[in-house]
């Protein structure tokens, strides 16, 4: 599950969906004791993508935000999820459903690599 | 400007790190020799282009937040000329984010130079339906995803397209279909013909860590050995590089935007703030710095002096 956001509605929806996480989280936790993937965010800055490798647990929702005054796309090779090109602000989100450990390249400045660790 | 002359006797790269003008082509005895717009222009009778490159008509931040009127500016130059060129060439990056307004723009004020216009797309010209955007409005009667050559002034010009598929190594691109697209296309033209390419991405490796060259550049080089003079213009970095390799002369064009850094003395090769209010002041004033390289380098001429 990919999605692309607006820059204008960032912080908002930001704000929103950290407000909605936190929720989700202690609902789930009272009821099955388990700890529910949080949501996790790779910055882009100076042609970097930050932090990276990223590791996350099956289900996280990973946000790719470009802080840069230039585009920038995120591109796994392997498993074909490419976002648009993400002007400054602009941001992108992906649902990690499987474990495996995941590369990526900005489709436009492919130097630039990221890695995304999915555990179990 | 500081030259130091240890650096200069090894061979250097000059870097001329500032924007806004185009550049003059005058083809004389074959020869393209290049000439900044607002260098002293000789009275010539000498078949004359022009290249201009890097727009990114849309970009708005700190490092020029109004390129729709640096372009002007540099299209003000090229209008100003004594000698109607007989086109003009845009090397790529046309647009910022490939968007239909952005591209209407482009069109609009380069249409007013009455010029014809010969493009290659850069990255920036195809992020839109896999480059569809670009190739409605620019790519009609080219070849693939744009490429294609004509002849003018005793010159065969082929328009290369190398920003399509980026490697995973951060390098361009021209594919195999190109590559013998363009073996075919000069199979037949006699060695003493002058050859012009030009694409966005330079051909030859002027920075591999910031993908600065083309993985395949060689290959398609090496179809055009035969030839006694090829020249070869590129945009991309945003400052002026010019090598020499045998018979094969490389430039690469300043951007009409904003400046780039040269090749690692930055630790990206994003934008290059100016002062506020000092952009203007950059335009058709050489800002030079030198590079050392690995590699001697010539220059074939220095486009602006001073």
């Amino acid at each position: 599950m990919s999605e692309v956001v607006e820059p204008g509605s960032i912080a908002r929806r930001l704000l929103l969906r950290r407000a909605v996480g936190v929720t989700a989280l202690v609902l789930v936790a009272g009821r099955n004791n388990r700890a529910r993937a949080a949501d996790a965010e790779v910055v882009i800055d100076n042609f970097t993508f930050s932090p990276s490798p990223l590791t996350v647990k099956v289900g996280t929702t990973v946000t790719w935000e470009n802080r840069d005054d230039m585009p920038h796309s995120v591109v796994f090779p392997v498993t074909k999820v490419k976002s648009p090109a993400m002007d400054t602000d602009g941001s992108f989100k992906h649902t990690f459903d499987q474990p495996g450990t995941f590369d990526y390249v900005c489709g436009m400045h492919p130097f630039m690599r990221g890695q995304v660790v999915v555990q179990a | 400007m500081e030259i130091d002359p240890n650096l200069q006797r090894r061979g250097f790269l000059q870097c001329m790190t500032w924007a806004g003008t185009a550049m003059v082509w005058t083809v004389a005895a074959g020869v393209p020799r290049s000439r900044i717009i607002g260098s002293a222009e000789a009275a010539t009778t000498d078949f004359t282009f022009v290249q201009i490159s890097d727009s990114h008509l849309g970009f708005d931040k700190a490092a020029n937040p109004d390129v729709t009127s640096t372009l002007k500016q540099a299209l003000d130059d090229v209008d100003a000329l004594k000698k109607k060129p007989s086109f003009m060439i845009h090397t790529g990056d046309i647009t910022h984010l490939s968007k239909p307004a952005q591209f209407d723009t482009a069109s609009q004020l380069c249409g007013a130079t009455k010029l014809t216009m010969h493009t290659v797309p850069g990255e920036h010209d195809v992020l839109e339906e896999d480059g569809k955007s670009y190739l409605n409005r620019f790519g009609k009667g080219a070849k693939g995803d744009g490429w294609y050559s004509f002849n003018d002034g005793g010159v065969h010009f082929i328009g290369l397209v190398n920003v399509m598929n980026l490697q995973a190594n951060g390098l361009g691109s021209l594919g195999n279909d190109q590559l013998e697209w363009l073996e075919n296309d000069v199979k037949n033209l006699t060695a003493s013909t002058p050859i012009v390419v030009f694409a966005h991405v330079p051909l030859w490796m002027v920075y591999k860590e910031w993908g600065w060259g083309t993985s395949d550049g060689a290959q398609a080089l090496s179809y055009l050995k035969k030839f006694g003079s090829v020249t070869v213009l590129n945009g991309h970095i945003h400052q002026v590089m010019q090598k020499v390799e045998g018979q094969v002369a490389f430039h690469t064009a300043r951007s009409t935007a904003f400046p780039q850094p040269a090749p690692g003395t930055a630790k990206s090769p994003g934008p290059m703030v100016v002062p506020a209010g000092e952009l203007k002041a950059y335009l058709g004033i050489a800002n030079v710095s030198l590079v050392s390289s690995k590699a001697p380098l010539a220059i074939v001429d220095t486009p602006l002096a001073g």
